[in-house]
């Protein structure tokens, strides 16, 4: 579960102070599939970091699962990062020249898991997104975009998180593949009841969730946006 | 991390980039594998100038003439230019000295020497039949200097066998040939072993003392009065009765003016030993710096290696690498590049010491505590120039780091 009262985010840049969120107030129940749209520049992105424990918010407070994390070091948001999340990046991010089955089981290695348990939980989160068995072993730069996707998925699910927070996952995609990608995070939803946080600012990909948070200039609006 | 997965992610990435990390382990093995050979050059050489030193025989005492002084004037002509040694002191140490295997005088000069046809310019030793135990001299033929012959005076010599080369070609056997030094037929009645070393013993003909003084020098005088003491134990003693009886002979009471000197052969290979030692740092030293040159190149590829990675930095932190664990990865890296080269270096070093020893070329000694002290350094290179890069690493932020193009 996600709460996050009065969030604010000031960056300074080269002296001048910049309020890129101006107190963001929501909630997230645990089994929600949620939408954050906005265009950019609006401060979709920042939430993200802050919603993923990467950053830190200026004012207000978060809560995760009920533990307050704003005020967290480093390590520590590093620790939640590990055990709570889940990430999905636009661009992948995947070791490269690393077989599938090593990109998935690679949060495990900070858990200190060993080998033949993280092979067969990564395994298994292929299996979930539909990742063909015999592909498990090829090197993440043989594989095609929608298959990176999906190890990505894989990935995010394999420390059991609470949350998965996915920026943007279909924007390295062309619309076919898009749709697979999205009805993926659909299912992992409806069938493992998994939290799914996607930042997006196409409304093809937020109405796949049940509930879409408008963001415009670091403030949360009621209206839908006319997307691009 | 677990130290396995810290391996397996090393291995992944000095292997993605096999060239580069090739080069970079070189540095470091040429480093480590000059170190190896020139503090081996340097052990192995002290270690053979001693040998050579106590090869010209144990228990070496050698009295030298002082310096001579004109009486008017304070300019010295150096030791050993006095002519402060006679026969009365030979006689002397030889009937009063106590503990000793044996007592030579010697008295040498340099003349031109003619036989077969071939000239050359060599030292000619006039010395006693005790010469050959004192400094240890072998024969490779004939016979050494008799008594009789040092009663009569003869005009017989036994040459080095690289005179024997100069004058008669290699491998002959001139025994019963004669010789003309400074114009004065001699008699070859043997050829002494090859000794090599230092102070050549191998470039020389030897002649009876009487001879020389009568015959070349015309003047009793000697140039140097050889003990060998009976063992290492009474050295000390045979040195301090020899002053004594020289003093005594010489008339002086204060032994700060004495006309000659006493050298002890420890002393010389003590000294020998010192300027060998400060020329194995010295050679270790110039070693070093290319494993220091060494060390940065492996500085420098952890650099390139950070910035190139920091997308897969900013990763690993998202997926909740702390610090530690990104710090120990890219340290770890480091350190596996400076011990594979310390480990190829020792070996190329050590053969490298030892095909020189192989073709004689320079004796060389490898010692333990070089192979051990390299293999220290390579292993503190990894840590010192990889700390630096795998701090940056550890201390990227991780937003910014996934966005790095």
């Amino acid at each position: 579960m996600i709460e996050v009262k009065n969030i604010k985010k000031t960056y300074t840049n080269g002296g001048i102070p910049s309020e890129v969120l101006k107190g963001l107030s929501f909630r997230i129940d645990d089994g929600e599939f949620v939408a954050i749209m906005g265009p950019s520049g609006s401060g979709k992105s920042t939430i993200m970091h802050i919603l993923g424990c990467l950053d830190s918010p200026t004012e207000g407070r978060y809560f995760l699962d009920g533990n307050d994390v704003s005020d967290l070091s480093d390590d520590e948001l590093a620790e939640i990062r590990r055990k709570k999340i889940g990430f999905v990046f636009q661009s992948f991010n995947l070791l490269p020249r690393c077989s599938a089955l090593r990109n998935v089981s690679l949060p495990l290695v900070y858990s200190e898991t060993n080998k033949e348990e993280r092979m067969a939980q990564a395994e298994q989160c292929l299996e979930d997104v539909g990742f063909l068995k015999e592909h498990f072993h090829n090197l993440s730069n043989q594989l095609s975009g929608g298959q990176m996707q999906r190890v990505a998925i894989a990935r995010s699910l394999v420390n059991n998180p609470s949350i998965i927070l996915a920026d943007e996952p279909t924007g390295n995609l062309d619309s076919a593949t898009g749709k697979i990608v999205m009805n993926t995070f659909r299912r992992l939803n409806t069938e493992e009841k998994r939290t799914i946080v996607v930042i997006t600012h196409e409304a093809e990909v937020a109405k796949y969730s049940d509930r879409t948070i408008y963001i415009k200039d670091g403030l949360i609006t009621e209206e839908p946006i006319k997307g691009k | 991390m677990k130290l396995t997965d810290i391996f397996e992610e090393t291995y992944t990435a000095l292997s993605a980039n096999k060239s580069r990390s090739g080069l970079t382990i070189l540095g470091i093995v040429i480093g480590i594998s000059s170190v190896i050979v020139m503090v081996a050059i340097g052990q192995g050489s002290q270690a053979s100038i001693t040998s050579q030193i106590e090869s010209m025989g144990s228990n070496l005492i050698a009295v030298t003439p002082g310096v001579a002084m004109s009486s008017n004037s304070r300019v010295s002509s150096g030791w050993g230019s006095a002519q402060s040694l006679d026969n009365d002191d030979l006689e002397r140490l030889k009937a009063e000295l106590v503990g000793v295997k044996g007592v030579a005088g010697e008295l040498s000069g340099r003349y031109q020497v003619i036989a077969n046809g071939n000239n050359t310019n060599t030292s000619v030793v006039g010395t006693e039949p005790a010469y050959a135990i004192v400094k240890n001299l072998g024969l490779a033929s004939g016979d050494f200097i008799s008594e009789q012959n040092l009663r009569n005076a003869s005009r017989v010599a036994v040459l080095g066998p690289t005179v024997v080369e100069d004058l008669f070609g290699e491998g002959a056997d001139p025994v019963g040939e004669t010789v003309k030094i400074n114009g004065l037929k001699f008699k070859i009645i043997g050829v002494s072993e090859s000794k090599g070393g230092l102070m050549n013993q191998d470039d020389a003909i030897f002649i009876p003392l009487t001879t020389i003084q009568r015959s070349l020098v015309g003047r009793n005088r000697l140039s140097t009065i050889d003990i060998a003491a009976e063992s290492t134990a009474v050295m000390s003693s045979v040195e301090e009765q020899t002053k004594a009886i020289l003093l005594d002979e010489h008339d002086i009471a204060n032994p700060d003016e004495a006309d000659f000197q006493v050298m002890n052969q420890a002393e010389i290979v003590e000294a020998v030993s010192n300027i060998t030692a400060t020329l194995t740092l010295l050679l270790a030293a110039i070693a070093g710096i290319s494993l220091v040159v060494g060390g940065i190149g492996i500085m420098n590829m952890m650099l390139t290696t950070v910035t190139e990675r920091t997308r897969e930095i900013g990763l690993r932190k998202a997926l909740g690498a702390k610090r530690i664990d990104i710090n120990r990865q890219f340290l770890f890296e480091a350190i596996v590049l400076t011990l594979l080269g310390g480990i190829i270096g020792i070996t190329l070093g050590s053969l490298i010491s030892f095909t020189i020893s192989y073709f004689d070329l320079i004796q060389t000694k490898i010692s333990v505590l070089s192979v051990v002290l390299a293999f220290g350094i390579s292993a503190a290179i990894g840590i010192v120039f990889g700390y630096y890069p795998a701090r940056r690493a550890s201390a990227l932020n991780p937003i910014e780091a996934l966005r790095y193009e």
